[in-house]
């Protein structure tokens, strides 16, 4: 089930009436989520990624646009007959219920032709069950269970009734960071089991670039970038992409273009083509570095961070609109931090210059 | 842990607390079942100097006594109807008070009403409503003139008016009026206790049962009643301890007589029977009488406790 947005805009009233001013959530989103994928929507608090969910999943209503599960316009539809599972951030288990009563509970509201008979409804509670391997917890009530566990015994619940639309509110947010990498996974691994187009909602990055078919960045209301994660994160469209993809995140500098040159600074890292001379913003990921005696970028060298693999070289630069200057570099080049100067080179690929005011990307030739 | 050398320090400042709990309830338990042990006490002829013999006679003449079985029943009876119509209409009202939003701070004063009246006057207006007559007190000889707004809509929907409380009046419509009565009388309590209870469901249990597709009778059953089951078991736990300390209702309809005027005593509960024998100097009888009221509450109380240890969620 391919579910289409179109114009989809939420307006919030103000709360105070005096100063009128109106809350834009979500505006004018247009996507077509393709049919059996998972998509993460991305972005910090505020930015309506939420709001978006709990739109197609109808207990909010849009201010204006459209939305469509396959060819079906749902739009006007209530949330109870659009047949989609939804997994809330805190899971909102019943907690008078044992876990078997919950993921039964949606089994028991269906009428007329999809009524279950008792051992049907058990049936499919116990594969539900067997999916997020709960098998063995279902006489437990949700209070004796981790928050791992509950997590698994709200999927079930939503995915019991075979819903048309998965939809996941920050669905990791209350685990600790070893059940979250596992539980991601699980995620991954149902949905695929499943073949459910599924839609979650995370300000979490790393957690939606790992297991997101494609990933819509947001800011404000306003999509940024709609993309497959690795092509968002090689290719951003801006600014706040950039920054926002990442762990590091991106080194910031300013910087200006110079009869095709890219200067960083004083320090000329890049001959470029197809730039007009102009302050500009420059990105560099924190893997773009390269350690070379001779690089043009000069750095004044604060510490390194052993990470086993890899080290961190955290640094200063002038030119940095960021306190310090993170690169990551391979373990074995690290004889060559010596002293109180770091010397780098760039790589092109790993290079984003952006527009000084409007902060979108500039593109260029490497020359 | 407090140092045992500061230990008199905090007596120094219980005490206060103790003395008073000692002078006004600790001593006066005991005292209840030591008097009530003490066959035909009575606090005039101990002062004069005579002696009683210790046994269970109280108890014995207590239940033996006709009028003692008429304030049983009465307090039992009242306490069976009450309660339970009291709680399901305090949780219907509820339920609607917290579905909406324009007017719930207005109506919620207006159901509020009732607890900050004095029960005595709410029950001198009851009986205005329920009068036949004019006049409080009725006769067989009383020229009835006016009926009381109760018997004014009845006859408006084209009934014949009910002699409610007056002389004359049956047991069956006695007991109607007073359940009304107590019934409107505990509702503000029951209300402002469940709509807390339902005030902190997390809303998000009503969202999931949605998403679910949940029809709204099973949302009531299957989820608000249980999430507020806690708050049920205090309103009907405290329910019945009041139900079967009743006493001022049934004064502020009928009166001292306890009844319409033809059979005063009637309508007498439990408290009422131990107030009655405190008057005749029967220390003794109304002690034992205390003391039973206490065991049936007490028995009552650890059934209600035993349910809903079974049938309260979490």
């Amino acid at each position: 089930m391919k579910i289409v947005l179109e114009n989809l805009t939420k307006i919030f009233p103000s709360r105070n009436k005096k100063s009128g001013e109106e809350v834009v959530a979500v505006n004018n989103f247009c996507f077509e989520i393709p049919d059996g994928k998972l998509i993460g929507l991305l972005g910090p608090s505020g930015c309506g990624k939420s709001t978006t969910l709990y739109m197609i999943s109808g207990l909010q209503k849009p201010t204006s646009g459209k939305i469509f599960f396959g060819e079906d316009d749902v739009t006007e539809l209530s949330t109870e007959k659009r047949g989609i599972g939804l997994v809330f951030q805190n899971y909102a288990l019943y907690p008078h219920m044992t876990v078997l009563q919950n993921i039964l509970f949606p089994l028991q509201n269906l009428t007329g032709a999809d009524k279950l008979s008792k051992e049907q409804m058990l049936d499919r509670a116990r594969e539900a069950a067997r999916l997020v391997q709960i098998e063995e917890l279902l006489d437990r009530k949700p209070s004796e269970l981790s928050g791992g566990q509950q997590q698994r015994v709200a999927i079930a619940r939503a995915l019991v009734k075979m819903p048309r639309v998965l939809l996941l509110d920050e669905p990791l947010s209350n685990l600790d960071a070893r059940l979250r990498l596992q539980t991601r996974e699980e995620i991954r691994r149902i949905q695929k089991e499943t073949g459910i187009t599924t839609v979650f909602v995370t300000h979490d990055q790393e957690e939606a670039m790992s297991i997101s078919d494609m990933i819509v960045v947001m800011k404000l209301g306003v999509v940024q970038q709609i993309g497959k994660p690795q092509e968002v994160y090689d290719d951003p469209a801006n600014l706040f992409v950039a920054n926002f993809l990442g762990t590091p995140p991106i080194n910031v500098f300013s910087g200006r273009v110079e009869g095709g040159k890219l200067f960083i600074g004083d320090d000329c890292v890049l001959t470029v083509g197809g730039l007009e001379d102009q302050e500009v913003t420059v990105g560099i990921r924190p893997e773009g570095f390269i350690l070379d005696e001779n690089g043009p970028l000069t750095c004044h060298l604060n510490n390194v961070e052993v990470m086993g693999r890899d080290v961190s070289v955290v640094s200063t630069h002038p030119a940095s609109l960021k306190p310090s200057v993170r690169s990551i570099i391979d373990a074995d080049d690290r004889s060559g931090l010596k002293g109180e100067t770091v010397r780098y080179s760039v790589k092109p690929h790993k290079l984003f210059v952006f527009h000084k005011e409007t902060e979108q990307r500039l593109a260029f030739e490497v020359k | 842990m407090v140092n045992s050398k500061d230990h008199w320090k905090a007596w120094l400042y219980l005490s206060p607390a103790i003395v008073l709990l000692l002078i006004f309830t600790v001593w006066p338990i005991i005292n209840t079942v030591r008097m009530s042990l003490l066959e035909g006490y009575s606090g005039l002829k101990a002062a004069s100097g005579a002696s009683f013999e210790f046994g269970l006679g109280n108890f014995v003449k207590v239940i033996k006594y006709r009028k003692f079985l008429t304030c049983l029943q009465n307090t039992v009876l009242l306490c069976l109807w009450t309660v339970p119509i009291s709680t399901i209409l305090a949780l219907l009202i509820a339920v609607a008070l917290n579905s909406i939003k324009f007017l719930q701070k207005a109506l919620q004063t207006v159901f509020f009403l009732p607890y900050v009246t004095n029960s005595i006057a709410i029950g001198m207006v009851f009986a205005a409503m329920f009068n036949i007559v004019g006049s409080f007190y009725g006769t067989e000889n009383e020229i009835v003139v006016t009926a009381g707004i109760i018997n004014n809509i009845i006859e408006f929907f084209g009934g014949s008016r009910v002699n409610w409380i007056n002389y004359g009046s049956t047991y069956t419509a006695n007991m109607v009026v007073m359940i009304v009565y107590i019934v409107w009388n505990a509702l503000p309590f029951k209300i402002l206790i469940l709509l807390g209870g339902l005030q902190a469901i997390n809303k998000q249990y009503y969202e999931a049962a949605r998403v679910d597709s949940t029809p709204r009778w099973r949302v009531f059953t299957r989820i608000t009643v249980p999430l507020v089951s806690p708050m049920l078991a205090y309103v009907i736990i405290t329910g019945f301890i009041g139900g079967f300390k009743e006493y001022t209702s049934i004064v502020g309809i009928f009166g001292e007589t306890m009844g319409p005027p033809n059979d005063g005593g009637r309508l007498n509960t439990m408290v009422g029977f131990i107030y009655d024998s405190l008057s005749n100097n029967s220390q003794g009888r109304a002690s034992a009488a205390a003391l039973i009221l206490f065991g049936i509450i007490l028995v009552v109380t650890l059934i209600n406790l035993w349910v809903s240890k079974k049938r309260v969620h979490y």
